[in-house]
């Protein structure tokens, strides 16, 4: 069904991984390197799909039962971090993670 | 095949991009969405269709609505004249094109990368049900679990401006008993 070679797909992963990584490291928002983060992630997730489908061994479905519970974990990271951008919002005033650099109450 | 390949390839790349470079937040979330489809778009062209299903559900439904509702609470709506990278962005921008230079290489050198894909590579709902509650049935009870505490976590976090609010309140009515401005404007 695929033509596509395997390491288009890693060159893809990679290339969203280094989107993100530049997001999450440049960007002075908090929100925004949040998105970076995810980005990360889901480039792992299709890291892990594009191995599953051209692995020799596809009837074992480990990539994609790994990928669902990745998703899972992002979904949780995802809730959790926002609630900490709104909790240090409501602190601070700002989201400007430049301005953030206490660790004081 | 290979068309298709790169239209997603595009499409998700562009969207990503978009959503790291742009000023206007609620037009980072909607280019974040717009990647988020293109993964899906791309699980779905690898087979996997109960993966891309799951990645619109969770990715577009849940965490690209999470995080306006996110970027409408903190009012990132205002356009800040602060300028938008961080001081230190050329060393991330190194540091990013560094990864990507090397995980590039690391692909290209590699064996792996050259495998043809499996004939019939399926992940039915049956076979991920069943894996489910055999092999993977102790990450799924983890993953219940992690599910409950992050949204209690989650709740307890974003929860704690009522208690800390009404602490100096309460000191306030402690030590001035008789309030002199009027109900209504405290």
């Amino acid at each position: 069904m695929t033509s596509v070679p395997l390491h288009y797909y890693l060159v893809v992963s990679a290339a969203l991984f280094a989107i993100g990584l530049a997001g999450a490291l440049t960007r002075r928002n908090a929100i925004i390197a949040l998105i970076g983060i995810e980005l990360m992630l889901n480039a792992a997730n299709l890291n892990f799909i594009a191995f599953w489908r051209y692995s020799p061994k596809a009837e074992a479905v480990t990539g994609v039962m790994f990928v669902l519970f990745s998703i899972g974990i992002a979904a949780a990271e995802a809730a959790v971090g926002l609630a900490l951008i709104i909790a240090i919002y409501r602190h601070y005033r700002t989201t400007n993670l430049d301005e953030i650099s206490s660790m004081k109450g | 095949m290979e068309v298709v390949f790169f239209i997603i390839t595009v499409l998700t790349l562009a969207g990503a991009i978009a959503a790291m470079s742009l000023r206007h937040l609620v037009h980072c979330a909607l280019c974040l969405a717009v990647a988020f489809g293109g993964l899906a778009a791309f699980y779905l062209q690898l087979n996997a269709q109960f993966i891309g299903f799951a990645q619109i559900l969770v990715y577009i439904g849940a965490v690209a609505v999470l995080i306006v509702f996110a970027i409408l609470l903190t009012r990132g709506i205002e356009s800040a004249p602060q300028p938008l990278f961080s001081s230190a962005w050329p060393v991330g921008l190194g540091v990013a094109l560094l990864v990507f230079g090397s995980l590039v290489f690391a692909i290209q050198s590699s064996s792996v990368a050259q495998q043809q894909a499996a004939p019939s590579a399926q992940a039915t709902i049956r076979t991920i049900g069943s894996q489910l509650m055999t092999n993977f049935v102790l990450p799924l009870e983890l993953i219940a679990l992690l599910l409950t505490a992050a949204l209690i976590g989650a709740v307890i976090i974003a929860m704690q401006e009522p208690s800390a609010k009404s602490t100096p309140m309460k000191d306030h009515a402690a030590s001035a008993p008789i309030p002199s401005v009027p109900e209504e404007q405290r």
